[in-house]
C-alpha cells in the first residue's frame, strides 16, 4: 500500500490540476449546452489567451492576475465576433461542418502562433510562482491554490449568470428551443454569439490563472482540448456542476493513475474514461442542465 | 473521347519518372499519390458513409508500426509485412467501428471518439519498448526490391502509383456497388435507411474496415519511404487532420475528389513555401484557412466548383 504521505499530496496535486481543467471546460460546456456544437478551437483560443497574458506581463509588466480585467472583455468580444462572422454562418444544418470550421480555425491559430512565436515553450517568473502554502497535510504551490479557488468562483459566477439574469434566461430558452425563443422576441443569433463570447471569455480568465503555474507554446492547446472534452462529456454536456466535478475527477485520475502505474497510464486513463463515457453513458454524470 | 483521355492519363502517369528528371518533383508526385490513397480511404467512410473520423491516425499508425516492427524486429519479408499492415489496420477499424457504431455514436460524437482512440494508441505505443518507445523507430537502409526499398525515387513512385490508382479503383467500384448505395443512404438519413431494411451497423463496419485497411497500407508505405517513425508522427492528430483535408477540399463523396484535393493542397503548400519561405507552420496556416473557406463556400469542394462552372456551357451545347 502506498503511504498517505505520498498519496495525499498527489491527490491534492490532482485536485488543483483538475480545477484548471474545470476552468477550461466551463466555457466549453456553456458553448456546447447552448449552441450544441463541439468547439475544436477551444484549445487554440486558450493558447492565444496564454500568449496574450504572457506578452502583457513581459512587455507591459502587467501581473497575470490583474490581466484578467483586460483579457476577459477582449476575449468576450473576440468570441462574439468569431461566432457571428465565421462559425455561426457556416453550419448548414450539419454539426460536422461546424466541427470542421472550428478545426480549421484551430489549425490556423496554432500554426500562426508557431510562425510568429516559434515552437519554444515560454514561462514567466513572478515573485509568487514558487511560493507554497502549507495545508497541514501537504505543501501546495500558491498559484495552484488560487486557480482552485478561482475555478469554484467562476463556476458560481457562470451559474448565477445563467440562472439569475435576463440574459441567462434568454440563453436557457435558446438552448432548449431556438425556434420558440425566436417567436417570443429573442434574437437567437445574438444569444448564440453571447454564449460563445462568454465561453471564450472564460478562457481569458483561465489563461491568466494558468500562466503563473504552467507554460505557453503554440501546441499548448492540445494538452487541454481533449481533456476539456473529456471533462465536459464526463460531467454531462452543458452542466457547470458537472464540468467542475468532472474536472476534479479527471485531475485525480491523472495524478493518482500516474503515481500508481506510471505517467503514461495517467493520460491513458483520461482517454479511456472519455471513450467509456461516450459509449456507455453519453449524458455524463449530471446530464444536461441547460438543454 | 473519354477512353482516349483515360489512356493518355495512364500513359502519362506511368511515364512520370522518365519525363520528370528532378527528384524533387518525383517526390512531390509520391506525396500526392500517398495523400490520395489516404484521402480516398477517409472518403470511403466519411464521404460515402457520412461518418467523419477525426482519428484516422489510429489506422495510419497501426499500419506503419506493424510493417516496421514485423520487418525490422521479426525479419518478416517487407511485402508480407506490408500486407499484414493493411490487415492489422483493418482489424483496428473493426474494433473501433464495432464499439462506436454498436453504441450508436453519430456525427460529432463519432469524430471525438475516433480522436480519443488514436490518442490511446499514441500513448500506448509510446510506452512499449519493442516499438522504440517515445524515441522512435529507425528502419535500417537495405536497398532491394525484397525489402521494399528502392535506389531511385522511381521505384517508390510506381508503388505509390499502384496504391493511389488502387484507391481510386476502390472508390469507383464502391460507387457502383450495393454497399456504396447503402452508405450514401446512411449518410443522407440513417434512420430512414434502417427503416428501409439497410443493415446500417454492418455497412458502417464494412466501410470503416476498408477505410482502415487502406489507411494502414498508406502508413506502411510511409514507414518504408521515410524509414523513421515515432508515436507522435504516426498516431498524432496531425495525421488525422491531413487525411481529412484533401477529400473535403477536393470534393467529399466523389471518386476523384481525394486526388484533386491532395494535388491542390500539395501545390498550395509548395507555392506558399516558394513565395514566403520555408517557415514552420506556414503551409498549415493555409491548409486551415482552405478548410474553413471550403466548408463555408464550396461544400462540394473543387469538384463541385468545376461542375458548376462547366454546367452552363453544357446546357448551351
Amino acid at each position: 500500500m502506498l503511504d498517505p504521505i505520498i498519496l495525499i499530496p498527489a491527490a491534492i496535486n490532482g485536485l488543483t490540476m483538475g480545477a484548471v481543467y474545470a476552468l477550461v471546460a466551463l466555457g466549453l460546456t456553456l458553448i456546447y449546452g447552448v449552441l450544441h456544437i463541439i468547439n475544436f478551437a477551444h484549445g487554440s483560443l486558450l493558447m492565444v489567451a496564454l500568449y496574450a497574458a504572457f506578452f502583457l506581463y513581459r512587455l507591459l509588466g502587467i501581473d497575470p492576475y490583474l490581466a484578467i480585467v483586460v483579457l476577459v472583455p477582449v476575449f468576450f468580444a473576440a468570441g462574439y465576433a468569431l461566432q457571428r462572422s465565421v462559425i455561426g454562418t457556416s453550419g448548414q444544418g450539419r454539426d460536422q461542418n461546424v466541427l470542421l470550421i472550428t478545426l480549421g480555425v484551430s489549425i490556423v491559430l496554432e500554426n500562426a502562433a508557431l510562425y510568429f512565436f516559434s515552437a519554444d515553450t515560454k514561462t514567466i517568473d513572478t515573485s509568487y510562482s514558487l511560493e507554497v502554502v502549507d495545508l497541514g497535510v501537504a505543501l501546495v504551490p500558491l498559484p495552484r491554490l488560487i486557480g482552485f479557488v478561482a475555478a469554484l468562483v467562476l463556476a458560481a459566477v457562470l451559474w448565477a449568470l445563467i440562472a439569475r439574469t435576463d440574459l441567462g434566461r434568454a440563453i436557457r430558452a435558446v438552448a432548449k428551443e431556438p425556434h420558440g425563443a425566436t417567436h417570443v422576441g429573442v434574437d437567437v443569433n445574438h444569444v448564440f454569439a453571447m454564449s460563445f463570447g462568454i465561453g471564450t471569455a472564460c478562457l481569458g480568465a483561465a489563461a491568466c490563472l494558468l500562466l503563473p503555474m504552467f507554460y505557453v507554446s503554440p501546441h499548448v492547446g492540445n494538452v487541454f482540448v481533449l481533456i476539456a472534452f473529456t471533462v465536459v462529456v464526463l460531467g454531462g454536456m452543458g452542466s457547470f456542476v458537472g464540468a467542475l466535478i468532472g474536472g476534479l475527477l479527471i485531475g485525480l485520475t491523472e495524478s493518482l493513475g500516474g503515481l500508481l502505474f506510471g505517467e503514461a497510464a495517467g493520460q491513458l486513463g483520461i482517454f479511456l474514461i472519455f471513450i467509456a463515457v461516450l459509449l456507455f453513458r453519453p449524458t455524463g454524470l449530471f446530464g444536461s442542465r441547460l438543454a | 473521347m473519354s477512353r482516349a483521355a483515360a489512356v493518355t492519363g495512364v500513359v502519362l502517369a506511368l511515364a512520370v519518372p522518365a519525363l520528370v528528371h528532378s527528384d524533387f518533383w518525383v517526390g512531390f508526385c509520391i506525396t500526392v499519390l500517398l495523400s490520395t490513397l489516404m484521402a480516398s480511404a477517409w472518403n470511403v467512410l466519411g464521404g460515402f458513409g457520412g461518418q467523419f473520423s477525426f482519428g484516422h491516425a489510429a489506422f495510419f499508425g497501426t499500419g506503419a508500426y506493424t510493417a516496421a516492427v514485423l520487418h525490422v524486429a521479426l525479419g518478416v519479408n517487407a511485402w508480407l509485412a506490408f500486407a499484414a499492415a493493411g490487415i492489422a489496420a483493418g482489424a483496428v477499424g473493426v474494433v473501433i467501428g464495432y464499439l462506436s457504431f454498436r453504441y450508436g455514436l453519430r456525427g460529432s460524437y463519432f469524430a471525438l471518439v475516433t480522436l480519443a482512440f488514436a490518442e490511446v494508441l499514441r500513448i500506448a505505443v509510446g510506452s512499449v519498448d519493442f516499438a522504440g518507445g517515445g524515441v522512435g523507430l529507425y528502419l535500417p537502409l537495405q536497398v532491394g526490391i525484397a525489402n521494399m526499398q528502392f535506389a531511385s525515387k522511381a521505384g517508390y513512385y510506381y508503388v505509390a502509383l499502384a496504391l493511389g490508382a488502387g484507391a481510386i479503383a476502390v472508390a469507383w467500384r464502391l460507387e457502383r456497388s450495393r454497399l456504396g448505395a447503402w452508405l450514401v443512404a446512411i449518410r443522407e438519413n440513417e434512420d430512414a435507411a434502417r427503416a428501409l431494411g439497410v443493415d446500417t451497423l454492418r455497412c458502417k463496419l464494412q466501410a470503416i474496415t476498408i477505410s482502415g485497411a487502406m489507411t494502414g497500407l498508406g502508413g506502411a508505405f510511409y514507414a518504408n519511404y521515410y524509414l523513421y517513425l515515432d508515436p507522435g508522427l504516426a498516431f498524432g492528430p496531425g495525421v488525422s487532420v491531413e487525411v481529412l483535408l484533401a477529400p473535403i477540399v477536393g470534393g467529399i463523396g466523389t471518386i476523384w475528389g481525394p486526388f484533386i484535393g491532395a494535388a491542390a493542397l500539395q501545390l498550395a503548400g509548395e507555392m506558399a513555401r516558394r513565395i514566403l519561405g520555408d517557415a514552420p507552420g506556414l503551409s498549415l496556416v493555409f491548409y486551415g484557412a482552405l478548410l474553413v473557406l471550403t466548408v463555408k463556400f464550396l461544400p462540394d469542394g473543387l469538384i463541385g466548383l468545376g461542375r458548376r462552372m462547366l454546367q452552363p456551357r453544357a446546357a448551351h451545347a
